[in-house]
């Protein structure tokens, strides 16, 4: 066995081992206390998988809730137990950060139908003893908000002091303030949109697709099987990636320069470095996520409709909402771009909510969220600590209270 | 950004700041059209504990405010208020804006739809130095609060204060109370008659109600 195939059995190893068992804080609920969910399925027993950063406060009042993006993770602010990679908001959440853990207890929690610990189509079904593959029901983002508001019910946490995250992050905050309004006191959806458009379903059909075309796929039950679509899941991440970027990012990164060669070859190996740079983003993937999850949390972005419980009007939605918001977009971003942002902002308008509305400058289009933006940490912050202030919680740089 | 010519020092309160914010009550729900920098909305926050929104043509200008803490989304007077619901806010505020905007009738009934009070700040065209300037040098005027030349001003509708107590009765707003202010943000004397204020306030400050 060669060195490249041992280290990636070992990764393989390391990935199942998260799936049932993650390195993070976990919570297990019996099958009398099953997720009802969108399709009507009850699931249970089924568990959910998190990290926690900074302490909870005596009365409760200082949790954040981070949600994560189609293919994060737990480890918003630590060390990814798969990747070795420091967390993916680790420039947002930490102690000093914009996001404070030093003043908030931040949870993050791997989402439903995710592969690093919550329950997914790689965990076990019960029934079978087997991965529940596509047995697992179809999850939705409210269903994905559910399990989340379980998690805060077992960790007897009430209200919720910020709900932020960006992308499918933003999604579920928005869910959050319209399923559980009197739980978030403020709310920060960041380059997401209250509906998946047709264009993003589209893009999330080519990525299924590419993975349903793998023969290794094997009807979703390859885990069984000893094989894996790594060719489909690698090529469903480079189409995507294609759309977290920008034209001009990629032409500033890239441009038409080749790959470790002088001239064409005139065949079709990675002759330009922007091929190159999405083979490797394809192959690094597949050594982290599952391909079935893929499938599911995909789908649970194209369902994704906030207004259609409330006869289409996303202002109904809001109604009488009490929650603070901020509302974030950035300039290069076509994925979700600013429009999408600009109509939840209408709908809040016209619930008279409380709203700040933010649009960021940065030529990196859907990813800026993840990015070193600083005018994107500098707005957070502001709205973080206006908030506090607002919550009675003492706001970084001022006096924290002393409890006797 | 920042639409307004009134300059500040650092800390220092804009004159027709502190007026709008004698104006507004306590804990008032409060929605400022053309907020700047906030430094409006974080007055009536500190001094009169309101429930404030903005709304900020310039997208720095946004930027600062949320950055501030202070709840402000970009927007535009001409074509975002009609976004929000009758009498949503307890006081509405236009600060020095309404010269600004392309339909002023339209925005002023807009503002009457949505708030139960309005709070309009506007800079007087009829005074004695832009009507000296008109009239001797036969140009059109740039003063300390007019700094604009003809070309490149943002002001496209220009009112007197006459002008604008008029608009108020063709939209059946009530005038409650009106503060002029002379150059140096002095107020001018209440008893003076309208003519009065019409040639020597530089602004005035109006509460209205319908």
């Amino acid at each position: 066995m060669s060195a490249d195939k041992a280290n990636s059995a070992a990764t393989e190893d390391l990935k199942a081992s998260e799936v049932e068992t993650p390195s993070s804080k976990l919570v297990r609920f019996s099958a009398d206390e099953a997720l009802e969910l969108d399709s009507g399925v009850r699931l249970g027993p089924w568990q959910i998988a998190y990290e926690t950063y900074g302490e909870l406060n005596a009365d409760k009042t200082n949790a954040v809730m981070v949600c994560h993006a189609l293919t994060g993770d737990q480890y918003a602010a630590s060390t990814n137990p798969v990747t070795g990679k420091p967390g993916w908001w680790s420039l947002m959440v930490g102690p000093g950060r914009s996001i404070d853990t030093n003043h908030y207890f931040v949870i993050c929690a791997n989402v439903l139908g995710g592969c690093l610990g919550t329950t997914g189509p790689a965990t076990q079904n019960p029934e079978t003893g087997a991965p529940y593959g596509l047995d697992l029901p179809v999850v939705t983002i409210r269903d994905m908000v559910r399990a989340q508001a379980r998690l805060l019910d077992y960790l007897e946490i009430d209200t919720l002091f910020a709900a932020i995250g960006g992308s499918m992050g933003g999604m579920q905050v928005l869910q959050w303030a319209v399923s559980y309004p009197e739980r978030v006191f403020a709310a920060v959806p960041i380059a997401a949109a209250a509906r998946h458009t047709s264009q993003n379903i589209a893009f999330h059909e080519v990525g299924r697709q590419a993975i349903m075309a793998d023969p290794d796929w094997r009807a979703g039950s390859y885990i069984r099987e000893g094989v894996r679509p790594t060719k489909g899941l690698a090529i469903a991440r480079m189409a995507a990636h294609v759309t977290y970027m920008s034209d001009e990012s990629l032409h500033q990164k890239f441009g038409r320069n080749l790959q470790d060669r002088d001239h064409l070859t005139f065949g079709f190996d990675a002759d330009f470095q922007i091929e190159s740079y999405l083979r490797h983003q394809g192959m690094t993937f597949v050594d982290r996520f599952d391909a079935n999850s893929y499938l599911y949390v995909t789908r649970a972005m194209d369902y994704f409709d906030l207004a259609q419980e409330f006869g289409g009007s996303l202002a109904n939605a809001f109604k009488d909402t009490r929650t603070r918001f901020c509302v974030m977009s950035f300039t290069s971003d076509w994925l979700f771009p600013t429009s999408e942002s600009r109509q939840v902002v209408k709908a809040l308008n016209a619930a008279a909510a409380n709203v700040s509305f933010v649009e960021i400058e940065s030529d990196r289009g859907h990813d800026s969220f993840l990015l070193d933006v600083p005018e994107m940490f500098q707005t957070i912050g502001g709205f973080i600590t206006g908030a506090a202030r607002a919550r009675g919680l003492p706001a970084p740089g001022e006096e924290l209270e002393t409890r006797p | 950004m920042n639409l307004s010519p009134i300059k500040t020092g650092p800390g220092e309160i804009r004159s027709d700041h502190k007026v709008v914010a004698s104006l507004v009550p306590q804990g008032a729900r409060v929605l400022d059209i053309g907020s700047e920098d906030g430094a409006l909305l974080d007055l009536l926050a500190r001094e009169r504990q309101v429930d404030g929104r903005g709304i900020e043509l310039s997208q720095e200008g946004v930027n600062r405010c949320v950055a501030r803490g202070l709840s402000v989304i970009q927007g535009d007077a001409d074509t975002d208020l009609a976004d929000y619901p009758d009498r949503a806010f307890d006081v509405v505020i236009l600060s020095q804006t309404l010269q600004a905007t392309r339909e002023p009738k339209r925005v002023m009934s807009e503002l009457l739809r949505i708030g139960k009070e309005v709070i309009v700040s506007i800079p007087n065209f009829a005074h004695w130095r832009n009507r000296a300037q008109l009239l001797f040098r036969g140009s059109m005027p740039v003063t300390k609060y007019l700094p604009y030349e003809w070309y490149d001003t943002p002001n496209i509708h220009f009112c007197s204060l006459r002008d604008f107590v008029a608009l108020c009765h063709e939209l059946d707003a009530k005038v409650d109370k009106a503060v002029a202010l002379s150059g140096k943000g002095n107020k001018i004397p209440v008893n003076a008659p309208w003519w009065v204020w019409n040639i020597v306030a530089e602004q005035a400050v109006f509460l209205l109600k319908r």
